[in-house]
């Protein structure tokens, strides 16, 4: 089974069998993936500007949700251009040797008032581990944004290695924000 | 205390040599500092370079107000020339003593970096983020800069003059007081 998934194209890759919700599409123009860093006390803003997210969310049954990103690093971007360039290198992010990110949910539930936890696996610089994501999702008919932020900890992934592991220059945590613009969600 | 006898007053004194040193040390800093690659180094001389800078102009604005509030002592005798030349050089010191720094915090601000003083308190961007905007402001920073640190040494050069040349003991006016 999983064997044949393989052959399948990405825009079928949602897992097959049990009940799920019907996929949304997401509008990339509306929707974005940024993450702040604080750098000596600075917060310093960078953005991924490549990647596909396939999103499946039902507000009347959550659990049956699933959402899945996939991130191609060589598009992080800071609006300092050697900043950015600093961040392809082996030390960060090593864009050369791990191109893709990817994040799959696990379970969605929901939280009451629009609002949702989402758990899923994030494999980001080739290490694996698990986060938890609060999403809010403001619907209006079929068209709807879901938001979130959660911190991740740049030293569980190796990011930032070798002289920048010192915390006081590069501060472990790293928010990260996201914002999909969804269309074809299904009203209550 | 005040300008009545024929010297500054002690907060004007302790201000000028307090600053001079500040400016001199931040200029130093950021000759040296403005082409090194990306490393922890840079990383850690630029943000104490914009601490340096908005402490030189929170300071400058208390002296100015001091110096609105507390006349300097009467021109002492010299050609008019000299007396409007000195007048001058101070009022364009002043100036830069904000611009410069004004300059510095727009540049990073344009650039992407917020100015957080000593890494503790965040400063307002009042520029928008833009790269156009953020290499004029670099011009402009530096070229500001290069105006202060070429007016300094006219400034000092005077002082020389005065009293090396013209022996009029101008220079005690300034010379730091304990008492």
């Amino acid at each position: 089974m999983t064997r044949a998934l393989a052959f399948l194209p990405l825009t079928a890759w949602l897992v097959l069998g049990s009940p799920i919700a019907a996929a949304q599409k997401v509008d990339p123009a509306g929707s974005e993936l940024v993450f702040v860093t604080k750098q000596m006390g600075v917060p310093v803003e960078g953005r991924f500007q490549r990647w596909a997210a396939q999103v499946a969310l039902d507000p009347r049954s959550p659990e049956s949700g699933q959402v899945g990103l996939k991130i191609q690093m060589d598009s992080v971007a800071f609006a300092a251009p050697e900043v950015t360039a600093e961040a392809h290198r082996p030390v960060w992010l090593d864009t050369a040797k791990y191109p893709q990110a990817e994040f799959q949910s696990t379970a969605i539930r929901a939280a009451g008032g629009g609002k949702y936890e989402m758990r899923g696996r994030l494999t980001l610089k080739g290490q694996t581990h698990d986060v938890t994501v609060p999403v809010s999702l403001a619907q209006n008919g079929v068209n709807g944004t879901a938001t979130g932020s959660f911190t991740l900890k740049r030293s569980d992934f190796r990011i930032g290695e070798g002289e920048w592991t010192d915390a006081s220059l590069v501060a472990y945590e790293v928010q990260v924000r996201f914002r999909l613009a969804l269309s074809g969600l299904p009203t209550p | 205390m005040t300008g009545t006898e024929l010297h500054y007053s002690r907060v004007a004194i302790a201000a000028h040599w307090l600053l001079a040193l500040l400016i001199a040390a931040n200029f130093s800093l950021g000759l040296y500092m403005h082409e090194l690659p990306i490393s922890p180094a840079r990383l850690k001389l630029f943000n104490w370079h914009k601490w340096a800078g908005i402490t030189i102009l929170a300071l400058s604005a208390l002296r100015l107000g001091w110096r609105l509030g507390h006349a300097p002592p009467p021109d002492a005798p010299m050609p008019a020339w000299q007396r409007r030349a000195a007048h001058t050089v101070h009022r364009l010191l002043y100036v830069l003593f904000f611009a410069v720094p004004l300059a510095g915090w727009g540049y990073s601000s344009a650039t992407g970096f917020p100015v957080v003083w000593f890494g503790v308190l965040p400063l307002p961007d009042w520029v928008p983020v833009d790269k156009a905007l953020a290499d004029a402001l670099k011009a402009t920073h530096r070229w500001l800069a290069m105006a202060l640190g070429a007016l300094v040494l006219v400034h000092v050069a005077a002082a020389l003059k005065h009293q090396f040349i013209d022996r009029d003991g101008l220079v005690r006016r300034m010379r730091p007081r304990w008492r």
